[in-house]
């Protein structure tokens, strides 16, 4: 059974079809990359999926559970992470407080509990604090821990978002362009943690990138979208080498 | 001696700005706008005690009329941001800043309406009942204020540093967009922080009133706190309560020892040494940010 499933989703903002009949569906342990030229409506099916946006129609069943009537806050206690292409972090806090902060469903201690400080609350936020420290030794974010985000650079702060994405534990994670503004060698560092986070980790990774390189060496399967509509599907191979799929990324005129 | 006495004075007077002050903080904390409305929720939160507690109104017990009103606050806070703050989402500061202006305005009128504009009292236990020793006179209401605002300081300051909830509103604060993806219901704390900030103020105004009269312009009280909220940098808790006890303290010696019309302003100027020389406050948790 997949643990993602799209299924005919669309969303249509005044006149502009943004999305537009979409499915796909994503296996427990799969890479699954969607690409598309620029405003092709990538991260607004991310967006859909995680919530933040309401289809016009379609559904989004996640673990088997229709999860298309859910809020943006309930994703993450589901076990759905992700990244932004714009990087949303909290600005003012370290990258400590922040990976800290992906902890926050699974705080289990009340009020009171909290405010008196008692040896359950204590054990709880060791048992978060070791989890983050995986985080950090993983991502080799070592030397920042103590660092405030709005100081870093930006591929440091890319890093910092994976980084909180893991700590909420999740089982699907979704990178909106993981590798865009980052140098060669980064981008190689990420190709490499998300092989991790699927190998290692157990992880579904639900990607959006235009880095092609990356997306033909860590995925198993590709969805090409272009104006809000599903173009090709296949490996990375044979969505490139579809006829569509060039029409669109060249425009029309080259594929006549 | 007098000296003592004056400062004993300021420090309760100054816990009442502290408290009204962490008020502005709270909101500030919790969706970095700021609610001038707040020294007008401290003024509606007293005469809503006033009204359920006094013998001439319905005459419930102190005790019972005190937690009511602070109940009650709670819900108008919460009310204000189910029902107008949240239409502002996504629109500019500077609306909120407006919106919360004409807020004062409508709960000035209606506490005006309701018990006029003369000067009322609440009757309380500590009408009257002095402390002694050594010369100096402390007054019961003078001492209700002070212990009270320190314990309400540092159950709002764990409550912030420490809890689930707290420390959600602090990161919806800072990326609203990145507080729901870790499963932080934003607007369900947003409302929360303001229904904290109307029980805040009616704490307040409850001390204020244990100390003299009131009427619907006590609310103006607001924008003195707003300096030490200021002078305390806006985003510390404790800084608001030292921002306060400053102007509470330095109002009373520069009333006694600097001539005139120059004591009054004596808030304003320490606010504006404080922004000259520290930008960010006494207790900027705001590094290098755009107010």
């Amino acid at each position: 059974m997949s643990l993602l499933d799209v299924e005919n989703l669309a969303i249509h903002f005044g006149g502009v079809k943004a999305v537009d009949g979409v499915s796909f569906s994503v296996d427990p342990g799969e890479v699954f990359a969607i690409i598309g030229p620029n405003g092709a409506g990538k991260s607004t099916i991310f967006n859909l999926i995680s919530r933040i946006y309401e289809p016009t129609h379609g559904t989004i069943r996640f673990d088997g559970q229709d999860i298309t009537g859910f809020k943006a806050h309930d994703i993450a206690r589901l076990g759905i992470a992700r990244t932004f292409q714009n990087i949303e972090l909290f600005d003012h806090s370290t990258v400590l407080d922040n990976l800290l902060m992906g902890r926050h469903t699974h705080r289990a201690t009340n009020f009171v509990q909290d405010i008196l400080f008692l040896p359950k609350v204590r054990r709880e936020e060791r048992a978060h604090r070791e989890r983050v420290e995986e985080v950090i030794e993983f991502l080799e974010l070592e030397a920042y821990r103590k660092k405030r985000i709005e100081g870093l650079p930006y591929g440091v702060r890319k890093v910092v978002e994976i980084g909180r994405a893991l700590a909420i534990g999740p089982k699907l994670i979704l990178l909106d362009e993981p590798a865009s503004g980052l140098s060669v060698e980064e981008t190689q560092d990420v190709a490499y943690w998300i092989e991790d986070m699927r190998r290692d980790m157990g992880l579904t990774v639900l990607m959006v990138e235009h880095d092609m390189s990356l997306v033909t060496q860590v995925s198993d399967r590709v969805l090409a979208v272009a104006n809000g509509r599903p173009l090709a599907m296949g490996t990375a191979a044979e969505v490139q080498a579809d006829p569509g799929v060039q029409a669109a990324y060249l425009g029309t005129g080259a594929a006549a | 001696m007098e000296v003592i006495q004056l400062i004993i004075g300021g420090l309760a007077n100054g816990c009442i700005y502290g408290l009204v002050a962490l008020g502005f903080v709270m909101i500030y904390k919790s969706s970095e706008g700021v609610n001038f409305a707040q020294g007008d929720m401290m003024m509606l939160g007293a005469f809503i005690a006033l009204g359920l507690g006094n013998a001439d109104e319905l005459g419930l017990p102190f005790w019972l009329a005190v937690p009511l009103a602070i109940a009650i606050m709670f819900g108008v806070g919460w009310g204000v941001e189910r029902v107008v703050v949240r239409k502002l989402f996504g629109q500019p500061q500077f609306a909120l800043v407006i919106l919360t202006i004409a807020l004062g305005f409508v709960f000035r009128f209606v506490a005006g309406s309701i018990w006029g504009y003369s000067p009322l009292v609440l009757e309380t236990p500590f009408a009257g009942r002095n402390l002694g020793g050594g010369g100096l006179v402390i007054s019961l209401a003078d001492l209700v204020a002070i212990v009270v605002t320190l314990v309400l300081t540092l159950v709002l300051w764990l409550f912030f540093a420490r809890t689930k909830v707290g420390l959600a509103a602090q990161a919806a604060s800072q990326n609203q967009m990145a507080a729901y993806i870790v499963g932080v219901p934003v607007m369900r704390i947003n409302s929360l922080t303001w229904g904290l900030a109307g029980a805040v103020a009616t704490v307040a105004g409850v001390l204020y009133a244990t100390r003299g009269a009131i009427d619907p312009n006590i609310g103006l009280l607001g924008i003195k706190a707003f300096a030490a909220a200021v002078i305390g940098g806006l985003g510390s808790l404790p800084g608001a309560l030292i921002g306060g006890l400053i102007i509470g303290v330095v109002e009373p010696l520069a009333g006694r020892y600097i001539p005139g019309e120059l004591s009054k302003m004596s808030p304003y100027i320490i606010m504006l040494v404080v922004l000259v020389t520290r930008p960010g406050g006494l207790f900027a948790q705001m590094h290098a940010k755009k107010v």
